[in-house]
């Protein structure tokens, strides 16, 4: 069966993505995660044959003048503001996202494709200058402070960006499509006669929504959260822009040791840890409902 | 197809939040763009319409420096990523065959791992290798994200093309290269043109991985967007990022069109 001219074409297509992926994706990570055990030079970069778990010691202690470890929190507020904020945005996404979802997979046809279209457009733009369009509306002075101001309801400035509270409207507004796609494709093969069926055996709308529906629906709900969890926790510019220098995740902190802090092995554990995170989040959503997320 | 009467519809509060949720999208955007046309130096406070910031970003060297490197990253990004892929999706939609798992994860990395991860990795690869950073490290690391971009519309549309068209075409006497170029090619150009258009977007959109791997002199769009923003906020961002929008949405609804598969 197998011809080997066949074999060969197949290989010789494969060959430009095959190997720009390995070579600028695969080595890169793992160059990575050699990295992050190394030393750090004084002046950024690495010591490359001085091995050490320095940059995995420093996340949890900080060492003391006479060398010895104490505890330090700092890092792990960090980790804990991304994961609460991520996670927030993840279930506030999730509560927007399905009734948005159902009712787009209620439509017609026609319908669909427009909705699916409309949600897809904001998918596809600048996240940046979107994320930028949130400054405008929720500064001092800018259209909601000002808008309540003018229906009598603001007492005083609106005082929300640069706040995490900014940080989180910011990543819901962001990552609401990546919840509505995947939920809506699972609903798109969705057999709603099964709906109707639940009803004529007498199962209340609730029921029939919770025993028929959510469990078509959950595939695309898991995936969504994927999709909504991961970004938000690597987010950088995000924090950065709305939430000023007092909510700083992750990404901040990475993006520090690339800058300022001049640490690049602690930056490459940091960025290797939410790689270690996001692989097993992968795997089990994959032994989970046997597809990768998102198709 | 679900029936108008469906009582599943009276699901209190599905449609509402549906709402609420497009008005959430859209608002910000809608916002954006109208300001972008406010004549007032405060760039929140409205007092009449003007083009004068338009003409303003036009005039700014700095920006248009910014724009051209985006536009040769783009570009470049675009062509060499879509016929990657373009020839990855052939192979892939012939058969199972041993190595297509680890293809399709690999296909799968750049849109799964979180971008400050992938652009740290990039760096950290181009520094260890002494390359310079700058426009070609930029390209290389566009060229790796754009690839699953483009390659998924194409694969989609390989996906519904009935394999016997190219059987016909064989027997009917053609060459391989013959049937691929007049059957098969044809067939699957509105999924290339789409999944090329997606490319560019994606590129053009990109400011994480940039941030990282660009050097001083590769400075794109959004990068030099980012810089400003970071200053303050100004008529000339409003009305820049308005331009960055309406580009992007144009794209979008274009590719829409064009990689819509046929009914």
């Amino acid at each position: 069966m197998r011809d080997p001219r066949t074999v060969l074409r197949r290989a010789l297509l494969l060959a430009p993505t095959g190997l720009t992926l390995f070579v600028f994706m695969v080595i890169p990570m793992g160059l990575m995660g050699w990295m992050s055990v190394l030393e750090p030079d004084t002046y950024g970069g690495v010591r490359w044959h001085a091995l050490s778990l320095d940059a995995y010691v420093q996340f949890w202690y900080e060492r003391d003048l006479d060398d010895s470890l104490i505890l330090n929190t700092a890092y792990m507020e960090i980790f804990l503001r991304s994961f609460l904020l991520a996670g927030f945005a993840t279930l506030a996404t999730l509560v927007l996202g399905f009734p948005t979802a159902l009712y787009i997979a209620l439509q017609d046809e026609r319908t669909r494709q427009r909705l699916i279209l409309l949600i897809s457009i904001p998918f596809w733009t600048n996240l940046l200058v979107r994320t930028y369009a949130w400054m405008l509306l929720l500064r001092n002075g800018g259209l909601i402070d000002s808008g309540l101001g003018a229906l009598g309801l603001g007492s005083g400035a609106l005082d929300v960006l640069y706040t995490p509270t900014a940080v989180a409207i910011g990543f819901v507004y962001s990552f609401l499509p990546f919840m509505v796609l995947p939920i809506y494709t699972s609903l798109e093969k969705m057999d709603w006669r099964l709906v109707e069926a639940a009803f004529d055996l007498g199962a209340n709308r609730w029921t029939a929504l919770r025993r028929v529906v959510l469990p078509m629906a959950l595939p695309g709900i898991a995936a969504g959260c994927l999709l909504v969890f991961i970004p938000a926790l690597g987010s950088y510019y995000i924090p950065e822009l709305l939430g000023g220098g007092k909510s700083l995740m992750i990404g901040n902190l990475i993006q520090n040791q690339f800058g300022t802090a001049r640490n690049w092995p602690f930056g490459a554990a940091l960025s290797f840890t939410l790689l270690a995170l996001v692989l097993l989040a992968m795997i089990v959503y994959t032994r989970r409902f046997r597809q990768a997320p998102g198709e | 197809m679900p029936s108008i009467e469906n009582r599943l519809w009276r699901f209190h509060g599905v449609a509402p939040t549906a709402w609420l949720a497009f008005v959430y999208l859209y608002l910000p955007i809608v916002i954006l763009v109208v300001l972008s046309f406010n004549a007032n130096k405060v760039a929140t406070l409205w007092t009449g319409f003007s083009f004068d910031w338009y003409l303003r970003v036009l005039e700014n060297d700095n920006i248009l420096r910014a724009t051209r490197n985006s536009l040769v990253v783009a570009t470049g990004a675009t062509v060499v990523s879509t016929f990657f892929a373009t020839l990855a999706a052939l192979a892939m939609a012939s058969g199972p065959f041993r190595g297509k798992g680890v293809m399709n994860a690999m296909l799968g990395l750049p849109l799964l791992v979180p971008e400050i991860v992938t652009a740290v990795a990039s760096l950290l690869f181009f520094l260890a290798l002494g390359l310079e950073l700058g426009l070609t490290t930029v390209l290389i690391a566009h060229i790796v994200f754009c690839l699953p971009f483009a390659y998924l519309p194409i694969r989609a549309r390989l996906e519904g093309l009935d394999p016997r068209l190219a059987e016909a075409a064989a027997d009917l006497y053609a060459s391989r290269w013959q049937a691929f170029r007049r059957v098969t090619l044809p067939l699957i150009l509105p999924g290339v043109v789409s999944g090329a258009m997606l490319a560019f977007i994606v590129s053009l959109d990109d400011f994480v991985i940039t941030f990282f791997v660009a050097g001083a002199g590769a400075t794109t769009l959004p990068v030099y967007i980012f810089g400003l923003i970071r200053m303050g906020i100004t008529p000339e961002v409003n009305a820049i990022s308005a331009l960055l929008l309406m580009v992007s949405i144009a794209f979008v609804v274009l590719s829409y069109r064009v990689g819509r598969r046929p009914s």
